[in-house]
């Protein structure tokens, strides 16, 4: 017993030794860009999971608003109420600072749950394409070929929209996020399916595979067990760099006005909310939450573009 | 080739600097004409569009005033209280050179009693229209009716041999999508013609020479560019760049950015429109709400309360930016039965309006949904948004669903919505309009806009008796026990009167009108 879990901190030991005297984490360490990206991704990240904590108002509140409050520029006392915001508040009284924490709460839960919904199902079809090959491939592939034929954004909206005349009109506000997510992760999953078709293609005519067959273990045990975990890494390149553009297709989507309701805005809908108040003055209710949304993409995606770099030894 | 060159510049200047005479005028506003048939659709901007092309018998000017138009004069026939006698000018020619004709009135008021036409409420008293001689007609109603010719404004006059060829004379059935050859084609006797229509894209008109007010009015523009734009920033920024020189629809945060530019001007004046929320009373349990097995809103203090949750005053000063005149009740103060006194009835209290939850047995409140449209008002979702907000500080919850007018407007007359916004302008300036449209239990032909389920017999009688009182001191009376009934129902929730802005180059000269429908025949050319 004692033997045994010695081993086993010895080993979970050597592997955070290891992982620390990795090329990986040497590469890491080494490049300026990945460590400033990944502190920007950390801020706000934690910042939007400790929103509650941080914000000084809850936007989402509406009772709590203040439509008095409107309109003010940041730092400077309001003309009616004389409260003061840091970042200015919008046309309905909300605190833009605490409205971009929370805001960026909707935006990265939609962005990460719709990339790993695509992932999981990218990576179950592009499994079954590339093992089974046949019909079964056939059919996905030239399925997701036609998707691909269409912007991404078109095809989430068209979700989007088929999705909502489903949706009871009194549930609408909540499930407007789920949609969102829904949405966005069925037009995305085709990268997914591609990369891992194609991994397995090649790992299937392996010896490892087959001796893995051989022993008698059953498609499904030697697909998730053995093929899998070699074709993870380009699929963790991809997540990365989808999360990127999930976090953008939200905002998008929510800047044409069909994604998280008016009433628990996103980064994408306080966007749309400031744009039309660009000729009259009220700049911050655009700037900040588009700095944000620019600081959040930009990183996201640097830190994915480093990553593909440094898990690829052939592009080096 | 440096000659060439030079020479097509020559020919573009030249072609530019054509005679003084020909001045275009690029006018944009959010919203398009939803059809150019005069007698489908009811709707504001439709009758815009329809009115620079074709002619009722009487218009108002700026003030609000009749003003002759392809009638000359009109009076009660001396020996006969129910009918209505109408002189036609003489001498009018459509577009296509046919002559204007007493049969052409006819034709167009009978096209309009028909099942598909959208004006049929206006002139539902009138049970014939006859043509004494080629310039005269007369209507008689189902009883004297004093304010007939208030209901003619919107009538346009059509030309029967032009629509019989064209195969048009059923109107257009809009709601069941149909297209008809007077959708997109006009011939009228108005000031312009149309040169080419694009729906929600373009509409080109050219100057009607032949007009028979070519000497009356300036008709300075020879040429009118409709183009409907609906966002916002788009619209000023067109304004700005000099892409346009009128615009009718401002928004209000950017009416500083405007004014203070150079060569533009904004002008403003109180518009006969009332924007408000109505609230279904008449139902025995509310799809949107969720209380179960009865009605929240059945309960006056309920609607009451509500409406004292409302915070009038800052949803002027921060939505509107000052550009809206709190209302009281649902008539803008040009019509006959508006009070100073009921539409300073509405009064914030946030104390008083939770005591009146509480009293209701609502005191932890309750959750309902309001829709709202999105494209229709000035900032409408603006104002619903700041609904929710104080509404929730009586422990109301409201979830808000903002859409496009097209879906919003038949969720109210289907009756599909339980908590709603609406806007309501008078053409008549008279309360019977608000009264039939808003206030009497829905009928077919009457109520129709009536969302609220309120049905009250004894009201709806007096209502239908306005259209028939000749005793105008007797009829104001009876309008001012409505209102009175109406304020102490709560029946809606008044919220505003719109305020108009349009905006135009320095050069432009055209007045505001409070119906919002610019008549380009009176514009100038400073």
């Amino acid at each position: 017993m004692s033997d045994a879990q010695m081993t086993t901190r010895a080993k979970d030991k050597s592997r955070w030794e290891r992982f620390r005297e990795s090329d990986f984490f040497y590469a890491f360490k080494r490049s300026p860009i990945a460590l400033v990206s990944f502190t920007v991704v950390c801020i706000l990240v934690l910042s939007a999971v400790f929103a509650p904590l941080i914000a000084p108002t809850n936007p989402f509140d509406p009772a709590s608003l203040n439509l008095m409050n409107g309109f003010t520029a940041p730092m400077e006392p309001n003309a009616f109420t004389q409260e003061t915001f840091l970042m200015g508040t919008d046309d309905q009284g909300r605190d833009v600072f605490s409205t971009i924490l929370y805001g960026m709460r909707i935006s990265l839960f939609v962005g990460v749950s719709a990339v790993l919904f695509a992932m999981v199902l990218g990576i179950i079809l592009g499994l079954i394409a590339g093992y089974f090959g046949g019909w079964a491939e056939t059919i996905i592939m030239r399925f997701a070929d036609v998707q691909l034929t269409f912007p991404s954004i078109l095809v989430a909206m068209l979700i989007f929209g088929i999705a909502k005349g489903f949706t009871p009109v009194e549930y609408r506000d909540q499930m407007a996020i789920w949609v969102l997510i829904l949405a966005i992760g069925l037009s995305d999953w085709v990268q997914f399916a591609r990369v891992v078709r194609g991994a397995t293609l090649v790992e299937k005519s392996k010896d490892y595979v087959a001796a893995a067959r051989l022993i008698g273990r059953s498609p499904w045990a030697i697909m998730i067990k053995h093929i899998l975990p070699n074709a993870l890494s380009p699929v963790l390149v991809i997540a990365t760099i989808s999360l990127a553009l999930a976090i953008i297709a939200e905002a998008t989507l929510s800047f044409l006005g069909v994604g998280a309701p008016p009433t628990q805005p996103s980064l994408g809908t306080l966007i749309r909310i400031g744009q039309g108040f660009l000729f009259s003055g009220e700049w911050w209710i655009l700037f900040f939450p588009a700095c944000t949304l620019l600081a959040l993409a930009l990183s996201v995606n640097l830190l994915g573009d480093w990553l593909r770099d440094a898990l690829n030894p052939r592009l080096r | 080739m440096r000659t060439a060159t030079r020479a097509i510049l020559a020919t573009t200047v030249a072609m530019l600097a054509l005679p003084a005479s020909a001045e275009t005028l690029r006018w944009a506003s959010a919203g398009d004409a939803l059809t150019l048939d005069p007698h489908s659709q009811n709707e504001g901007q439709t009758h815009t569009i329809r009115h620079q092309m074709y002619d009722a018998l009487i218009i108002r000017d700026v003030t609000g005033a009749f003003e002759p138009s392809l009638a000359t004069d009109w009076g009660p026939k001396a020996d006969d209280p129910n009918v209505w006698v109408f002189n036609l000018r003489q001498g009018v020619k459509f577009h296509n050179g046919n002559d204007f004709t007493a049969e052409d009135v006819v034709f167009s008021y009978n096209r309009a009693k028909t099942p598909t036409s959208d004006m049929k409420e206006l002139i539902n008293s009138v049970v014939e229209v006859r043509a004494v001689d080629d310039y005269t007609v007369e209507m008689v109603t189902d009883g004297p009716n004093p304010i007939l010719p208030a209901n003619l404004t919107d009538l346009f006059i059509m030309d029967k041999d032009w629509t019989e060829e064209n195969n048009t004379v059923k109107v257009q059935d809009f709601e069941g999508g149909e297209i008809t050859y007077a959708t997109t084609n006009v011939n009228g006797t108005g000031a312009y013609k149309l040169v080419s229509r694009e729906p929600d894209v373009k509409t080109v008109m050219v100057r009607n020479d032949d007009y028979w007010g070519r000497d009356q009015f300036p008709m300075a523009y020879s040429d009118i560019v409709h183009t409907p734009i609906q966002n916002a920033a788009t619209r000023v920024a067109a304004l700005l760049s000099g892409e346009i020189n009128f615009l009718q629809d401002v928004p209000v945060q950017d009416l500083e950015r405007v004014s203070s530019a150079d060569g533009l001007v904004v002008k403003t004046a109180p518009q006969n429109r009332v924007i408000f929320f109505g609230m279904n009373q008449g139902a025995d349990d509310l799809e949107a709400d969720n209380v179960d097995g009865k009605n929240p809103l059945a309960d006056v203090r309920v609607r009451r309360a509500m409406s004292m949750a409302i915070n009038r005053d800052a949803i002027k000063q921060v939505v509107m930016r000052g550009q809206s005149q709190p209302a009281g009740m649902i008539a803008p103060p040009f019509v006959n039965g508006w009070t100073a006194a009921m539409d300073g009835e509405s009064k914030t209290d946030l104390a008083a309006a939770k005591a009146l939850m509480a009293e209701a047995g609502y005191g932890d409140g309750f959750s309902i949904r309001l829709d709202c449209p999105n494209d229709r008002y000035i900032n409408d979702e603006g104002i619903c948004q700041a609904a929710v907000g104080m509404l929730g500080q009586i422990g109301i919850t409201v979830n808000l669903d903002a859409i496009p007018k097209a879906q919003h407007f038949p969720k109210i007359t289907e009756g599909k919505t339980d908590f709603y916004m609406l806007g309501w302008g008078v053409p008549t300036y008279d309360s019977e309009y608000i009264f039939n449209f808003l206030v009497h239990g829905r009928e077919d032909s009457i109520g129709t806009w009536n969302g609220t389920g309120f049905d009250n017999d004894e009201l709806d009688a007096k209502i239908k008796s306005l259209a028939s009182n000749t005793n105008l001191e007797q009829r104001n009376a009876d309008i001012a026990d409505i209102w009175r009934v109406v304020q102490d129902e709560q029946l809606y929730i008044p919220i505003h009167h719109q305020v108009l802005n349009w905006a135009m180059g320095d050069n432009v000269g055209i007045e505001v009108d409070p119906e919002n429908q610019p008549m380009i025949k009176h514009a100038t050319v400073n």
